[in-house]
């Protein structure tokens, strides 16, 4: 896997002259690089990872299961294009999966906004044929990092000598 | 009442504790202390290798292994010699599988060393081989080696160290603390020394996995004429990130070996079985492991040489183990000054140089086995001490 890419995904903090020590290249390399990879859309933003479990009110997070009827040239695009275009969905996926087709991530202010959002938007839409809804409880790891507080930041090693 | 210090061995007592002790219990009673002080990975074993461990528990391996080891496990370490460091020992008599690799230091020193004898000691390095050659009735001679040549050995200050009572010479490379790494052309220049000389070879290739760019580590055994003088000591530790399952190695000629199998026999009887079934696993499936964790380590040592050097703390460029060895001449501090103050200011462990001998001396060892993010945040405080003229309050 490219290098560079591995540590921007962990970490966007680092300044090119660090990333460029990092990786063994010249400043300037690991800027041009950068700046193919968004212009190629590999990069396509950076946000902070926010474990929302901890910000006071919240909302909830539920992972949406859509079954799909694919479209002749168009496939599950169509669909996907849609569910995509609601500001409270924060992923969509095609999946290879028996079951489902879409899998979708939706943040809502209350369980009852996200039952309601799937109810009159999603499972109405012409090709969907089926939803199944799953509730976030917690989070304990996302976008490669532990949210796990007591695991990632106790020392279990000792010094033997 | 009994007078205990009249009844304790005098030669141990005296020796000092390790120096490096001091600071972790420093930290240990400090909150959010962000260490770099640690020498062992980070890592936890490759979950495929910790299976192998639990299968054994579960079959009910539960017994004794052989003195010297599973034969199955002798073979396996004998390939992999062979295939990654070019060495061929014989698994049936040139090979003994120990309680980590500092058991075969112990009794390499205790076989070898007897009054009189000396023992030549590279410094910087690691703390354990001075008092194990005090408790064997050697004298212990330091060389120093120095950061104008990378910390290596030279053949200069070899040859310019022999006596004719010296018995053995220790190789601690790849180096803890400094990282100094020993490539062909060294080796060769202190093999030719040694040739005119008997003095025999510890080798602790213990860091032998942990080498970065394209040359890997060459053992002292595959240099020619050396393998008969040479005991090579490794172990699972620092390459597969099994520290806490004790498993080491020794390979050498095997009137040395089988003398040590006699202490060990005695005194060990034979290294953990659920931990030998872990290893076989480990070496015949563990290539790919030791890459990542290898990749992982140098972006992280690239990292903090780059970051060290930019705040004028200034290290050669360390090319083996885990660890980097700067210069903190710049604060005007003595090692434990510098380590100590810095601790309590920034609440950041590192171990001052003079652990690892006196030479060390201005120098101190930062640990990279912890995470990228651990490390950032170590080296934005060192800055901020730094910037305050190292100065020993908190803020």
């Amino acid at each position: 896997m490219n290098k560079l890419l591995e540590i921007l995904s962990r970490n966007a903090d680092f300044t090119t002259e660090q990333l460029a020590a990092m990786l063994g290249q010249t400043e300037d390399e690991v800027k041009a690089q950068i700046q193919e990879y968004k212009k190629q859309g590999i990069i396509r933003g950076t946000n902070a990872l926010i474990n929302w479990d901890k910000v006071p009110d919240a909302g909830v997070t539920a992972i949406i299961e859509l079954k799909v009827t694919p479209q002749p040239e168009t496939g599950f695009d169509d669909t996907a294009k849609i569910v995509m275009s609601f500001d409270n969905v924060e992923s969509v996926y095609l999946a290879a999966s028996s079951r489902y087709d879409l899998i979708a991530t939706v943040k809502g202010s209350t369980i009852q906004e996200i039952a309601e959002f799937v109810s009159k938007r999603l499972s109405t839409l012409d090709n969907v044929i089926g939803t199944a809804t799953s509730f976030v409880l917690t989070h304990y790891k996302a976008g490669g990092v532990s949210f796990y507080d007591s695991e990632e930041e106790e020392e279990q090693r000792s010094l033997i000598l | 009442m009994i007078d205990y210090s009249g009844m304790i061995n005098n030669r141990l007592l005296g020796i000092k504790p390790s120096g490096i002790r001091k600071f972790f219990d420093i930290a240990n009673e400090m909150d959010h202390v962000i260490s770099l002080s640690i020498g062992e990975p980070d890592f936890t074993t490759p979950w495929h290798v910790r299976q192998e461990g639990i299968e054994a528990l579960r079959r009910g391996h539960t017994w004794y292994a052989p003195n010297r080891g599973f034969i199955e496990l002798r073979k396996q370490i004998t390939n992999y010699y062979a295939r990654r460091f070019n060495v061929e020992y014989n698994p049936d008599n040139e090979i003994l599988v120990s309680v980590g690799g500092s058991e075969a230091i112990d009794l390499c020193i205790r076989t070898l060393v007897q009054e009189g004898d000396e023992v030549l000691i590279p410094q910087p390095a690691f703390v354990c081989y001075e008092p194990m050659t005090v408790m064997a009735g050697g004298t212990p001679v330091i060389i120093e080696t120095k950061a104008e040549n990378g910390f290596r050995l030279t053949a200069a200050e070899l040859e310019a160290s022999i006596t004719p009572r010296t018995k053995l010479l220790i190789l601690p490379f790849p180096n803890n603390p400094t990282g100094a790494v020993m490539r062909r052309e060294h080796l060769e220049e202190i093999a030719r020394v040694l040739e005119k000389h008997d003095i025999l070879v510890l080798s602790d290739e213990i860091y032998g996995e942990l080498t970065y760019g394209k040359e890997r580590h060459v053992s002292f055994a595959d240099i020619k004429g050396m393998k008969e003088r040479t005991v090579v000591v490794s172990g699972f530790s620092k390459a597969y990130a099994m520290t806490g399952w004790r498993l080491g190695y020794a390979l050498g000629p095997e009137p040395v070996i089988s003398q040590m199998l006699k202490l060990h026999q005695y005194a060990i009887m034979c290294a953990p079985t659920p931990a030998q079934y872990a290893a076989i696993e480990a070496l015949k499936h563990g290539d790919s492991d030791i890459e990542h964790m290898r990749e992982e380590y140098d972006i992280r040592r690239r990292f903090l040489v780059e970051e060290l050097c930019r705040m004028g703390l200034t290290c050669f460029e360390p090319e083996g183990a885990f660890y980097v060895f700067p210069s903190i001449k710049i604060s005007g501090l003595k090692s434990e000054d510098f380590c100590e103050r810095l601790i309590y200011s920034q609440k950041v462990a590192i171990v001052p140089g003079n652990a690892f001998g006196d030479c060390g001396e201005g120098f101190a060892r930062v640990s990279y086995s912890y995470s990228l993010k651990h490390i950032q945040e170590a080296m934005v405080r060192i800055e901020r001490f730094l910037d305050s003229g190292c100065s020993g309050s908190a803020d």
